[in-house]
């Protein structure tokens, strides 16, 4: 009886079956999101003549050493991708840390301010990020870290975002009691942040901290005010090349070619977990 | 949960408590909530950075409202805003209940694969798609040909260039909103279509009347964020400029935030850029309480 039921429930969701017309939009949408890598591709290894042709080029041609050195010659392109990984792993590092050890503390501990300063979080979570943007460069500039990756680093450190996710999450995973036993076998503060919470959010602070990666790794406004010539970010870097070689799409292209393999190489890792994250409703557009 | 019961607080936790939030709220008051009161205090200056600090009242505030660049901002923001965000959040809402379907095979690559866009830069999108989108050997204007269509200059025209700007914010960001219908899809229980099947609904009727309710609320937050994103979108038409911040010849494609940065870093009027920004935020803020009070009427009905 309840097998037969069973089935009934399963056949009666025939409409929601997945059918071949299904996978063929996918295939359409996957072809339009891939097509400007290819694009990419295209582009960076052909001469600007074979590009000048009707029909245009669709494969990988043979010139992409030599876009490689337009783009060096023009820009220490290495300094560029060392510059964007110490700034984004930096950032990633200090938001996975300072988020998850304040989240901490407004889920589960009391002290004074607390419900005030939650508000506060809140508050400036709403407010659009290039209204300070004036101030803030003369802050930079009255601390003399103009052209220092501090510039960069030190604003991107926290996140209001960050510390209202993590304290969303150790709220609705962490039981009270865990934390109450540990209190009981005479665990300090700092060690139960250290040994028991901590290890339990990994995966969400990790996520985190991957958003925060790629939000560094991607940002160009403010790197451009802050850092010229001397330390350019992989994104600045491109934008320096776009405005000096404005038709010369070959070199542009070759650099955004060789800032997005390592994200793509990065993404291929860790798509799962990225996936996850953005389904989970957690993570501001 | 209520159960606050200060007496499990013991020795040191206060002091923990403190240092956890401190260096959030040190570095957060320097860098985050410092620049923004000051900014708007210096929107009622005449601010040169490297001069004199007159002030003026309400009087940047009054040039601006008379000033035909900032119409022309508000117009091409808007415009750019309406064009990416309304056929942007239907093909999201088209792809995640694809993904959505009963036995759908390869879910895990489909899902990943969507999402790719939205980890790419902003800079290296909007090389490629100005390429794409290219007057003379671009690969738009060549599959126009074949409809007859002659070469467009996509950048050099109001509506072509926001059209442009459009689909570069479409390609980056359906994916990850078809991931955020997907997720609000999935709670909505199996039993409501079980039920509407048995009642006889079709395909389009369980949609409209079982998933489109159950993902209200998610539909109403991903209008807000998108609003509150592309009014201030910035990255794609400074890219497309080229060295120029004035957004186009006609200024076609200057947004809010491109003439804030424009009046700010290239004319050094501080305070006028300053006023900028807030009339933004009241503009944001306008669209922002207009939308979900308009989506959820519209969902409401």
């Amino acid at each position: 009886m309840l097998s037969k039921m069973k089935n009934r429930s399963l056949s009666s969701n025939r409409t929601n079956v997945a059918k071949s017309y299904h996978y063929f939009t996918l295939a359409i949408f996957i072809f339009l999101v891939a097509f400007p890598f290819w694009w990419m591709v295209v582009v960076a290894t052909n001469d600007q003549s074979v590009l000048a042709k009707t029909p245009p080029p669709i494969g990988v041609g043979p010139n992409f050493s030599k876009t490689v050195k337009t783009v060096y010659d023009f820009v220490n392109f290495n300094r560029a991708i060392v510059n964007s990984f110490v700034i984004s792993i930096i950032v990633a590092a200090a938001q996975v840390f300072f988020c998850s050890f304040a989240g901490y503390a407004f889920a589960k501990l009391e002290f004074f301010g607390k419900k005030f300063l939650f508000l506060f979080i809140l508050f400036t979570m709403m407010i659009p990020g290039q209204l300070g943007i004036i101030p803030l460069y003369m802050l930079i500039v009255k601390l003399h870290w103009v052209d220092s990756l501090k510039a960069v680093i030190v604003p991107g450190l926290v996140s209001a975002f960050g510390v209202f996710w993590m304290k969303q999450v150790i709220s609705s995973v962490l039981p009270d009691e865990i934390i109450q036993a540990a209190r009981v076998d005479g665990a300090t503060p700092w060690q139960i942040f250290r040994r028991i919470v901590f290890p339990i959010v990994r995966p969400t602070a990790l996520v985190m901290g991957l958003f925060a990666f790629l939000a560094a790794w991607n940002d160009f406004m403010w790197p451009m005010l802050v850092l010229s010539g001397k330390q350019l970010t992989v994104q600045t870097a491109i934008k320096t090349m776009r405005s000096a070689y404005y038709v010369n799409y070959s070199a542009q292209m070759g650099a955004s070619l060789l800032a997005t393999v390592p994200l793509l190489i990065l993404f291929f890792i860790v798509s799962k977990q990225l996936v996850k994250g953005v389904m989970d409703g957690a993570v501001k557009g | 949960m209520k159960r606050k019961n200060r007496s499990t607080l013991r020795k040191g936790e206060g002091r923990l408590a403190f240092l956890a939030v401190s260096p959030f709220y040190l570095i957060f008051l320097t860098f985050g909530l410092f620049p923004v009161l000051y900014s708007t205090y210096i929107a009622f200056f005449d601010w040169d950075p490297l001069g004199l600090h007159i002030f003026v009242g309400l009087d940047n505030f009054k040039t601006l409202l008379g000033d035909d660049r900032f119409w022309i901002a508000l117009r091409n923001t808007l415009s750019i805003w309406v064009l990416s965000t309304v056929p942007q959040l239907a093909a999201a809402l088209g792809i995640a209940s694809i993904l959505n379907k009963n036995r759908l095979k390869f879910s895990g690559f489909w899902r990943s694969a969507v999402l790719i866009p939205n980890i790419t830069s902003t800079v290296a999108v909007a090389v490629v798609f100005s390429s794409i989108f290219g007057r003379d050997f671009g690969v738009v204007n060549y599959l126009l040909h074949f409809f007859g269509v002659d070469k467009i200059d996509w950048q050099s025209g109001t509506l072509s260039s926001h059209l442009e700007i459009a689909i570069m914010v479409i390609w980056r960001w359906t994916g990850y909103n078809a991931l955020i219908y997907l997720a609000a899809m999935q709670s909505i229980p199996k039993e409501l279509y079980e039920s509407a099947e048995l009642d006889g609904a079709s395909g389009w009727k369980q949609f409209r009347y079982v998933t489109l309710p159950g993902i209200r609320n998610t539909m109403i937050f991903t209008v807000t964020v998108s609003t509150i994103g592309g009014l201030q979108i910035f990255g794609e038409p400074a890219i497309i400029g080229g060295a120029s911040l004035s957004g186009g010849n006609d200024r076609q494609f200057s947004t809010l935030t491109l003439f804030l940065y424009e009046q700010a870093f290239q004319n050094f009027k501080f305070g006028y850029a300053a006023a900028i920004g807030i009339l933004m935020l009241i503009v944001i803020l306008f669209f922002a309480l207009l939308n979900s009070w308009l989506t959820g009427k519209i969902s409401r009905d």
